[in-house]
């Protein structure tokens, strides 16, 4: 990210550090519908991520999805089969700008945007730092929006 | 006289009720009613023994009233009354108590509280039940005529087997021609026919049946009356043009100096404003539309006063004067006729949601248009003769993107269905652009493809192997115009990366919907319909063609969006359902009516403002409100709202209801 | 003296868009109205929880519709104007918030034992409803002294001005609400497929990159459908589209600038009023004064 500093979530999921067969095969443990954890997602969002049939307008439709590393509409497939795992560890709920503009077209009505806030949350709400806001660049140009904006959402 | 010797028949269902109703436990208990002459309990009333037992019981135990206690009286009401009746009891001295629908299936959790429940229900039914009278049928005479709303291909199959059959029937169709939304096709998936080829000869028997009385331009102005006996007002729209005259030359399009969308067309070409509907329209006749004809226009502004004609202008009149049989009179000649029918099959088919109604996907852009729209361009026989152009600059595509599922599966902006046809019609258009333009780009985005028919997904594997067309799995999201091009933005979710392709031309398979105004047709008919404006039949799998009022069937895309297979088959069935009813000199009529009682009656009229079907009048001499039975379809929002109870629903007694509901309301 | 009527500046006008708060207190002056600002009004938040579970970010703005009450019934008029996207946004979303969930409300009641309930009958607009619905276009017609005739301008409304639904000030896919003050003020407006767009909003701070990629994207299309100008109402999107120009022409050489304006400004130049003192051009990245030079 050139010259500013960020926190790299967890452990970043980019392909090539992949060893063979650790992103190709998924071996469902539990039904997904009783996972603890989509549960919790479920809650903090309030929405009911089983009903994503994925049609994928979501990522169509998102100004993002091209910095992103899971598309939105897979972030859905991955909770339908309780891997919030890969979630957690994924670029893309940092990544998400909160536009709404998958929560507006999505054809069933879900807000793709409070789920990505959700799963940005179960981080957060562990005291996790996304950024530093010790460090920022910037700062004497940054309208204060951005700043407010930005800690909102990356800082717990 | 009250019952007292009552027949109680408890049905198991299978497991269905005994799995929660102890039945045993409930057979006592009834038993123990004096007016209970036999309680007893069968694995399957419906079936042909259990029919027998309550026969020979009725014989047997000398019954007069009987109760079965099974599921809802929608599905064995009708059984359980012709085996008492078979028996010799008077069939409406049969109740139904439903302890399936009512106590077993919501009580499953918990088997005792359901058993009571059904000993309730089961003596609310025999409370009912003990006042009520032996009635017999009302017999009431039938027009051996039918009437056919919707001249699409549903509608002309529904109409040529009806004549066939010998019966009179009126076609009426609100356009100019018949031929309905077939007539506009390319060619048809999934044998690639082309519609119009297979069409017009039906349509050209349509127009030279004898059995078949043709309004085209033409609508339902009212409705009155029931099964066997309706009265029909049928507007003909002015069309300023004596079709007995005119010969379909077409002369007068050729002068006409006024251009405007064509509809047929979907404003993919122009007509003139005296215009014949296409052509190989039926009838082949010419009509002006008045609102855009310079002659009819200035007339009505004349006549309206807001201008005021100067002396010897020469208005308009080419399309007259070149007209040999002199068929152009220019005079409104809007007529409304009446015709009694026995039968009404509708058959008003769909429509498909507009381009513009997606702004994100740049419905508003001139090139990008909707399914139906592109079906002109791509049919031989239209504007472009087969070979796709834009409509912004007349330019062949060397690309086009297909849009899938547009406001379909779409609860939040469209509707919550799958339009059914959409996957088919798109692979198809796919493929004939392919074969029109064999180097022109195609990329088909969709969601799932649904392809679900004989031959179908065959169809889908030769665009795939055959034909090179692109699928792409994913939904796009916006379409925008950058330069030249429509920029698509979409998806594929398998490979799980953003798509963009620029594209020359668009098509947006839209979602399809109810005919517009068909709403208002089926309150003239008091037939139910959706939100999305489809009829509703009576059952889903079992009466797909009934609507709940007598003599009044559906058939093709009006009832839901179908192919033409489908939409055939539909037409041909309701056409045999009418036939049915049709072939009876008489028809049965249930006789639970409304009653007055002329004793107390006060003549309020407060009963005739209630009644839907307009069945009550108020006799002008007695001053007492007096039902006609043929139109009484015995609802009872009469009953419900007469301040003295002097009009009541026959076996429906406020008395016996009150003593029903008596019973269930005691605390348990 | 013009008609009162409360004003929510936010941070960011107080600070770096000074531009956005004078033209927009200027301009309504001409119209007839004195902006005044909400006494002891707080930070908006920004950006709007979307916790389920969470009031935290509610609260501050309930303060703000508290004091907007109270400061209301003193001038008499429940009308509350902001002009920039994120303070609209969530102003007008926690009071719809707390009106359905009025559980909520509640909670949030008892919290704030210190002021009075909040009894819900702020209208928050924003500054673009307020000219459309309470001024008029007509008025605001009359009041133009420099149409921008020949100007193009690309009307840009970001995200927080049209979604989610029910904060949307216009239809959320096609709106046309700034259009029709360009317009108004004479300007030739150019359909700009991408006016409803994210800009990429506070990723400003730590992926600057990705918004530069966006700014790329946005001011390419609207040079492609031959903009001038984009003018827009949020100064996050302004600071985007405006100062990550710089990266986006670092990475691509095809790049051409584009100067951002606020709509304001436009709005100030057509009433004449065309000092520093409104306009502060000095604020912006890329200068727009060659491009508006015809109408200064
Ligand atoms: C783009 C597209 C492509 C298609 N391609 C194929 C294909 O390749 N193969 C296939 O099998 N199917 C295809 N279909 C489906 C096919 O069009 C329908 O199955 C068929 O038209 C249904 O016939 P219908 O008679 O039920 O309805 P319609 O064709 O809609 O006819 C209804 C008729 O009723 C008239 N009407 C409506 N309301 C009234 C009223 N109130 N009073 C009087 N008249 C009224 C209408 O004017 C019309 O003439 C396609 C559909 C579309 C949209
Ligand atoms: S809210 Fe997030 S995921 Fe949805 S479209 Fe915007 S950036 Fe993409
Ligand atoms: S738009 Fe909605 S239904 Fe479609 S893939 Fe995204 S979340 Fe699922
Ligand atoms: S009178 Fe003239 S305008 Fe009217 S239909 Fe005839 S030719 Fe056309
Ligand atoms: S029951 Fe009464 S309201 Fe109903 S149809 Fe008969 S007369 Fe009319």
């Amino acid at each position: 990210m050139g010259a500013c500093k960020v926190h790299i979530p967890i452990k970043s999921i980019s392909i090539q550090n992949l060893k063979v067969g650790e992103m190709m095969k998924y071996t469902i443990k539990k039904d997904p519908h009783k996972d603890e954890r989509v549960q919790e997602i479920i809650d903090i969002s309030g929405q009911n991520i089983f009903s994503c049939y994925q049609c994928g307008r979501c990522s169509s439709g998102c100004p993002m999805a091209e910095f992103m590393d899971i598309l939105p509409n897979q972030v859905f497939m991955f909770l339908q089969e309780g891997d919030v795992d890969t979630l957690l560890q994924a670029k893309t709920p940092w990544i998400c700008a909160a536009c709404f503009t998958c929560t507006v077209r999505c054809p069933v009505g879900l807000d793709l945007a409070a789920v990505m806030e959700a799963i940005r949350e179960l981080q957060l709400r562990k005291n996790y730092d996304y950024v530093d806001p010790y460090n920022v660049e910037e700062r004497d140009i940054l309208p204060p929006i951005a700043l407010v904006s930005n800690f909102r959402k990356f800082t717990p | 006289m009250a019952m007292k010797r009552i027949g109680v028949f408890i049905c198991h269902c299978g497991r269905n009720i005994a799995g929660t109703v102890d039945v045993k436990k409930v057979a006592e208990e009834i038993g123990k009613r004096e007016d209970v002459a036999l309680a007893t309990t069968y694995i399957f009333m419906c079936s042909e023994p259990g029919q027998k037992l309550i026969e020979e019981s009725v014989k047997k135990y000398n019954l007069d009233g009987v109760v079965v206690a099974n599921c809802s009286p929608t599905l064995h009401e009708k059984t359980m009354r012709n085996a008492a009746a078979r028996g010799g009891l008077n069939p409406y001295r049969v109740e139904i108590a439903n302890i399936r629908e009512w106590a077993a299936w919501p009580h499953e959790d918990n088997p005792e509280a359901a058993t009571r429940k059904a000993i309730r229900i089961i003596n609310a039914t025999i409370e009912k039940l003990k006042a009520n009278a032996s009635l017999e049928p009302i017999e009431v005479p039938v027009v051996r005529r039918a009437l056919v709303i919707g001249g699409g291909v549903a509608g002309i199959q529904a109409a040529l087997d009806l004549a066939d059959a010998g019966i009179e029937t009126i076609l009426v169709e609100r356009e100019p021609s018949i031929g309905g939304n077939m007539f506009r096709l390319s060619e048809t998936f999934p044998t690639l026919d082309c519609p119009q080829c297979i069409l017009t000869p039906k349509m050209n028997d349509v127009a030279q049946h004898p059995n078949i009385k043709l309004y085209t331009y033409s609508e339902v102005e009212s409705v009155e009356g029931f099964m066997g006996n309706f009265k029909v007002k049928i507007r003909k729209k002015a069309t300023y043009v004596d079709w007995d005259k005119c010969t379909g030359c077409g002369e007068c399009l050729r002068v006409c100096p006024i251009n405007v969308d064509s509809e047929f067309d979907l404003r993919m070409a122009k007509r003139k404003a005296i215009y014949i509907a296409n052509e190989q329209a039926v009838p082949l006749k010419a009509l002006i539309d008045e609102n855009t004809c310079i002659r009819l226009q200035f007339e009505k502004k004349v006549k309206e006063g807001k201008i005021k004609p100067k002396k010897n202008v020469k208005i308009c009149s080419k399309c007259a004067d070149v007209c040999e049989p002199n068929a152009i009179h220019f005079q409104n000649n809007e007529e409304i006729v009446e015709e009694e029918v026995g039968s009404i099959i509708v058959a008003t088919g769909f429509e498909v949601m507009p381009a513009e109604a997606f702004p994100e996907l740049g419905g508003k852009y001139p090139d990008v248009l909707n399914s139906l729209q592109f079906e002109r361009l791509l049919a031989p026989s239209g504007p472009t003769a087969g070979i796709p152009r834009r409509p912004s600059d007349g330019k062949v595509p060397e690309s086009i993107a297909f849009v899938h599922c547009v406001g379909s599966r779409d609860p939040q902006s469209g509707v919550p269905y799958c339009s059914r046809i959409c996957c088919m019609y798109t692979i198809k258009q796919a493929m004939l652009v392919k074969h029109a333009l064999p180097s022109t780009a195609v990329y088909d985005f969709y969601i799932d493809i649904r392809s679900n028919g004989k031959g179908y997904e065959e169809f889908y594997h030769r665009a795939k192997e055959e034909y090179g067309v692109n699928f792409i799995r994913g939904k796009v999201s916006k379409i925008y115009k950058v330069g030249d091009k429509y920029r698509v933005q979409g998806v594929d979710t398998l490979t799980g990366r953003i798509v963009e392709v620029d594209v020359d031309m668009v098509i947006l398979a839209t979602a399809a919907k109810g005919s517009e105004g068909v709403k208002d047709l089926a309150k003239k008919l008091r037939i139910p319909y959706d939100e999305w404006g489809w009829l509703k039949e009576t059952h889903l799998k079992l009466k797909p063609l009934e609507t709940p009022v007598g003599g009044v069937f559906i058939a093709g895309a009006a009832q839901f969006v179908k192919d033409i297979t489908d939409s055939v088959s539909q037409g041909s069935g309701a056409a045999a359902k009418a036939m049915a009813l049709l072939s009876k000199p008489q028809l049965e009529k249930e006789p639970l009516l409304a009653k007055v009682d002329p004793e107390i009656c006060a003549g309020c009229g407060r009963c005739k403002d209630q009644c839907a079907y307009g069945a009550i009048s108020i006799d002008p001499v007695r001053h007492v409100a007096v039902v006609n039975e043929a139109l009484c379809e015995g609802c009872g929002a009469c009953s419900a709202n007469c301040p003295t109870t002097a009009i009541q629903v026959v076996n429906f007694k406020k008395g016996q209801i009150i003593r029903a509901v008596d019973v269930l309301a005691e605390v348990f | 003296m013009g008609k009162k009527i409360m004003f929510y500046p936010g941070c960011t006008l107080k600070g770096v868009a000074k531009n956005l708060e004078d033209s927009t207190i200027e301009s309504a002056r001409i119209l007839g109205y004195d902006f005044v600002e909400l006494p002891n009004w707080t930070c908006c938040g920004a950006v709007y929880g979307l916790a389920q579970d969470s009031v935290k970010f509610t609260i501050a703005n309930v303060r703000n519709l508290i004091k907007a009450q109270q400061y209301g019934k003193e001038i008499g008029d429940n009308r509350l104007v902001a002009v920039c996207s994120m303070c609209y946004n969530n102003l007008r979303r926690a009071h719809i918030d707390v009106m359905k969930n009025r559980d909520k409300l509640h909670t949030l009641n008892i919290f704030m034992d210190e002021e009075p309930d909040y009894e819900g009958n702020i209208n928050v607009l924003h500054y673009l409803q307020f000219l459309k619905d309470d001024v008029g276009f007509d008025n605001i017609a009359k009041k133009v002294k420099t149409p921008l005739k020949g100007l193009k301008v690309a009307p840009y409304y970001g995200c927080l001005l049209l979604r989610p639904d029910e904060v949307a000030i216009d239809d959320r896919e096609d709106p046309h609400i700034m259009e029709n003050l360009l317009k108004t003020l004479g300007a030739e407006v150019v359909d700009y497929p991408l006016k409803n767009e994210c800009c990429g909003s506070y990723h400003t701070v730590d992926k600057r990159e990705y918004v530069a990629e966006r700014t790329y994207k946005l001011v390419s299309i609207a040079k492609e459908v031959g903009a001038d100008v984009i003018a827009t109402s949020c100064p996050l999107c302004f600071f985007n589209l405006d100062r990550r120009q710089e990266i986006a022409k670092q990475k691509h050489g095809d790049f051409e600038h584009m100067p951002i304006v606020y709509f304001t400004q436009l709005m100030a130049i057509a009433f004449g009023l065309k000092s520093e003192d409104v306009l502060h051009f000095d604020r912006h990245y890329i200068s727009p004064r060659e491009v508006l030079a015809p109408w200064l």
